[in-house]
Order: C-alpha cells, then sequence, then structure tokens
C-alpha cells in the first residue's frame, strides 16, 4: 500500500507495472484517474492551483486505504495525489486497487475516491478569466462517500 | 504551546498560514480557542463566518468539542476539494 503527494506528473502504466509485478495471484487491477476540466460552474477554467496539509495529508490517504483493505480483500493499492499548478487536461489524482477478483478491486477503488474527496486535506484554487476562486466542496461528493456508510 | 495552522480561503481571508499560541486562559477546547480567535475582531471574524468551518487536531479531523491541553497542532479549513 503506497501514498504518494507530489508535484510532479505520474505514468499510469508504471504505477499499475509496480502494483502487479510478482505477484500472479492478483486477477484484477482498477484504476481511477481525476483530470483538470477546463469548465466548472460554468465558467472557463485556465488553470488549477492545489494546495494541501503537508502531513496530515499522507496520514489521510494512508487511513482511508487501510480503511479499504479492512472492508475488501485487496492485494495492494496505490494513491498518488498532485499538488500545485495543474492546467487542463493534467493529471491529478490516481487511485489504483488490485485484487484477485474484479468486483473487490472496483468497489474499494470507488471507496478510496469518494473518501479522498471528502476526508483528504487538499483544496482546489481556480483561475478563470474574471479571476481565482476556492473550489466550493459539492453535496454530491458528500453523498457519495455517505452511502459507504451504509 | 499550541500551534495553529490555517489553510485555503481561510488563510488568505485572515492573512495568517501559522500562528504558535500558549492555551489563552479559561479555553479547554476549540470551540473556545475559536472564540478567543475571533474576538480579535476584524477578519479574524471569518472563523466565526466560515460555512462548515473543518478542524484537525494533531493531524486528525476533530470536531469542536475536542479537548485541548495546549501542546497540540491545529489547523482550521474550509471543507476539502481534492481528487
Amino acid at each position: 500500500m503506497q501514498v504518494r503527494v507530489q508535484e510532479s506528473d505520474f505514468e499510469v502504466a508504471t504505477e499499475l507495472a509496480a502494483i502487479c509485478r510478482n505477484r500472479p495471484q492478483i486477477g484484477a487491477v482498477a484504476c481511477f484517474v481525476g483530470l483538470v476540466r477546463d469548465i466548472s460552474e460554468h465558467s472557463e477554467v485556465r488553470e488549477l492551483t492545489l494546495e494541501h496539509y503537508p502531513g496530515m495529508t499522507e496520514k489521510a490517504l494512508q487511513a482511508i486505504v487501510d480503511q479499504a483493505a479492512q472492508r475488501w480483500p485487496i492485494i495492494d493499492a496505490r494513491v498518488v495525489h498532485r499538488v500545485g499548478r495543474l492546467q487542463p487536461c493534467d493529471q491529478i489524482v490516481l487511485v489504483a486497487v488490485a485484487s484477485e477478483h474484479r468486483g473487490d478491486a472496483f468497489a474499494a477503488c470507488e471507496f478510496i475516491i469518494d473518501y479522498l474527496k471528502t476526508h483528504a486535506p487538499f483544496w482546489k484554487r481556480e483561475l478563470t478569466p474574471s479571476g481565482t476562486r476556492w473550489v466550493e466542496a459539492r453535496q454530491a461528493d458528500e453523498q457519495a462517500s455517505e452511502r459507504w456508510r451504509r | 504551546m499550541l500551534r495553529i495552522l490555517y489553510f485555503a480561503g481561510l488563510r488568505e481571508q485572515l492573512a495568517t498560514n501559522q500562528e504558535d499560541l500558549p492555551l489563552p486562559t479559561g479555553v479547554h477546547d476549540v470551540a473556545g480557542l475559536l472564540a478567543f480567535l475571533a474576538a480579535r475582531g476584524g477578519d479574524w471574524q471569518h472563523l466565526q463566518r466560515t460555512r462548515n468551518l473543518r478542524c484537525a487536531v494533531n493531524q486528525e479531523m476533530a470536531s469542536f468539542d475536542c479537548p485541548l491541553r495546549g501542546d497540540e497542532e491545529l489547523a482550521f479549513f474550509p471543507p476539502v476539494t481534492g481528487g
């Protein structure tokens, strides 16, 4: 299980290969990649800046991955989240989960990204044609996270 | 000594990212500290105006009734928006 917070980009194929290397018991890898979109709340986004809480961020991500591992029989999981300045089309976050069968990998991957969005201390600031603004938390993200409590 | 961190929009409103503060007399929990800080007036009242203000104590999400001893690292911030 590995979590990383970094400014640099990541290579999905490299991360997936690292998870699967020498583990013939893995039968499924589910992978989510979040990207910077060029539209938010009906206005153009030219740049996104991600701020985080160094120290707590890594702990929070590790705690989320640990929860997923307690809930589903996963073999490995990896979260890579970028911070700093990003442009539309850039990759923001990778969540990859490996398990014997696809059901556990899909579920754990979705759980991790849903929890990350509501529990990990990152904040997005957008640069739009009318200036910069902090992104507001979305009710839909809260609901997506809440449904795993059931 | 308390170390208090502020993030994102709150950091900008307060024009402060970090401060060290002895536990004020009569303050026993996060809610008490918030009231103390907001009583500075001016921009500090943003602490009580921020919708859904979140708090972490020693780098874990905490509620406002979390007790304080005076040696914690605290953080105040708006709801998170990563991913």
